[in-house]
């Protein structure tokens, strides 16, 4: 990442030739404090980055007279989810031992508040960690991750503002309040439940909530038709591969920073152990559903192979740390075999997912968490089921009274004849390709 | 005078060319068209669900040429955008009743 110069490469040789061996594998003062900081950045920008992941792929599945429309939504989601977990739910997650209902609801309400400026050692929240900022940023692109999610099963049918508004109430409230169970020290961690970077906590709480929204909102017009499935092919299949890699790449800071330490050889070492076994997973996934296409279809689908990919690191993510490499591939695997299942089955309940993240997200999210056990000696399958049970039972009952709430007050659903001119023309009035001419 | 249209497949559009270059006609206008003839489009599958694509993509060429040079106009036509297989398309010949250069002005064949 960064270039040393020869003259200081000389220095430090001299340097390590005068200090005594014992001292010059010493960890500087507050080594670990900047380290775990450090990786909290790097980890949260490769976070930040699936966002432009998610609206590629999201961008490229949807048909071209939703372009703009899906732009909008996921840039806009972004900057919601940065407010929504300001002003409350990033102390709605972590109450730091101070609750309300003890383990299930944050006794500390209000905004995020940070470090001074130029804290002192003496001064820092936990000298032990990481900077609060650090740490604020890092756990903020995963609330954002969240609201991503969604925006894809909705695609092309759902109004403007209702889904914004959705957004804030998913990245404020729904989001936080469960990952404060895990992730704040609540009650789900309290019994054992492991989900090491969120195939619960974050995915499949996604995949939830747009499971909700599906089911509410209703199919795109002539979807199903006289017990057919009509296919809506994507307009932009090198934007979709080109999300999909943005996404693959991102999951390693997704992942290796939830390692939440970086300060010692064996985290270190672990962090590193984490982004090999991502990356074996998604490897996993592709070529499941790269086969099992071919097989099934006779011919390979590319759309398949990227969700394939996908379901591959949901599914080591939430035990991206104890599996081999070839378990992970075989995890990951699994989530590619869901995704080419799911997807059909997914069309013949007549649930319109447009970009397929039920079947990623959330399905191939409770195949990860209950895989957790094969792994990890410390997880029981039956505790990884209760927790994929409870947080599935609270987020998609929240999430369908809220969206049923929008339904029902300002219509989350734009009129039959404004999805046939496409939401770019109808709601916008800004085509995203202006000077072409356009074939519906 | 003769107009001629020929709806080919896309990938034989350079041989099209080339075989009417050879022959000598001195003008050629192609447009990109989507339609069906007897094949009535084909079957694909998208994520789990068979489709038929109703309008295949095409390309249409269109020539004016004097009467004496419309057959081999046509032979050259076929045999170039000839692959055997449905969906090669089709060639419609048209009386031409006038035809004008506009820089010149000139008119019928002589515009050609």
């Amino acid at each position: 990442m960064f270039r040393i110069s020869p003259s200081v490469l000389a220095l430090a040789g001299a340097g390590a030739l005068l200090a005594t061996p014992a001292l010059a594998q010493e960890v500087p003062e507050h080594g670990v404090f900047v380290l775990n900081s450090l990786l909290f950045l790097i980890g949260g920008v490769l976070v930040m980055f699936m966002a432009c992941g998610f609206c590629m792929l999201e961008t490229g599945l949807v048909r071209a007279k939703n372009t703009t429309m899906q732009l909008t939504k996921n840039v806009s989601l972004f900057a919601i989810a940065a407010i929504g977990y300001y002003v409350i739910g990033y102390n709605l997650m972590y109450p730091l031992g101070t609750w309300s209902v003890d383990g299930i609801l944050s006794g500390v309400i209000g905004v995020a508040v940070l470090e001074a400026v130029g804290v002192a050692p003496e001064g820092a929240d936990d000298l032990a960690y990481a900077s609060t900022a650090s740490d604020y940023f890092f756990q903020l692109m995963f609330c954002a991750a969240t609201a991503s999610i969604v925006s894809g099963t909705v695609a092309e049918r759902i109004k403007l503002w209702p889904f914004l508004l959705f957004t804030f109430i998913l990245t404020a409230l729904i989001y936080p309040f469960q990952a404060s169970w895990k992730w704040g020290g609540g009650f789900l961690d309290e019994m054992g439940f492991l989900d090491f970077a969120g195939s619960t906590v974050v995915h499949s709480v996604g995949g939830w909530a747009a499971l909700a929204g599906a089911l509410v909102l209703g199919a795109r017009t002539g979807k199903y038709r006289d017990g057919r499935v009509v296919p809506m092919p994507g307009a932009n299949l090198p934007l979709a591969t080109l999300g999909t890699f943005i996404l693959w790449l991102g999951w390693f800071g997704f992942n290796g920073g939830s390692q939440l330490a970086m300060g010692t050889v064996s985290d270190v070492a672990d962090v590193s152990r984490i982004f090999a076994n991502t990356n074996a997973a998604a490897a996993g996934g592709s070529i499941a559903a790269l086969v099992l296409t071919q097989i099934f279809y006779k011919k390979v689908d590319l759309t398949m192979v990227l969700n394939g990919a996908l379901a591959g690191l949901v599914s080591i993510t939430a035990e991206p740390l104890t599996p081999t490499l070839g378990a992970a591939t075989l995890i990951g695997g699994v989530g590619g075999v869901i995704v080419v299942f799911a997807v059909p089955f997914l069309d013949k309940l007549k649930i319109d997912d447009v970009v397929g993240a039920i079947p990623v997200h959330l399905i191939a999210g409770i195949w990860g968490t209950i895989a957790v056990a094969l792994t990890n000696s410390d997880a029981s399958f039956g505790t990884q089921i209760a927790g994929v049970l409870i947080v599935g039972a609270f987020t998609f009952v929240v999430s369908w009274i809220v969206w049923t709430i929008l339904k029902v007050t300002m219509g989350i659903r734009v009129t039959e004849e404004e999805e046939l001119v496409g939401l770019d023309n109808a709601e916008l009035g800004m085509e995203a390709y202006p000077e072409f001419s356009r074939q519906v | 005078m003769k107009y001629i249209v020929a709806i080919i497949q896309p990938g034989r559009l350079a041989a099209v060319h080339e075989a009417l270059v050879a022959i000598g006609i001195e003008g050629l206008t192609t447009s990109e068209v989507q339609g069906y003839g007897r094949q009535k489009g084909k079957t694909e599958v998208y994520r789990g669900a068979e489709y038929t694509v109703n309008f295949l993509p095409k390309v249409k060429i269109e020539i004016a040429v004097p009467g004496e040079q419309v057959e081999k106009a046509c032979d050259a036509i076929k045999a170039a955008a000839e692959s055997g297989k449905i969906g090669d398309g089709k060639i419609f010949v048209l009386d031409l009743a006038s035809a004008m250069r506009i820089r010149t002005g000139e008119n019928g064949v002589a515009a050609l």
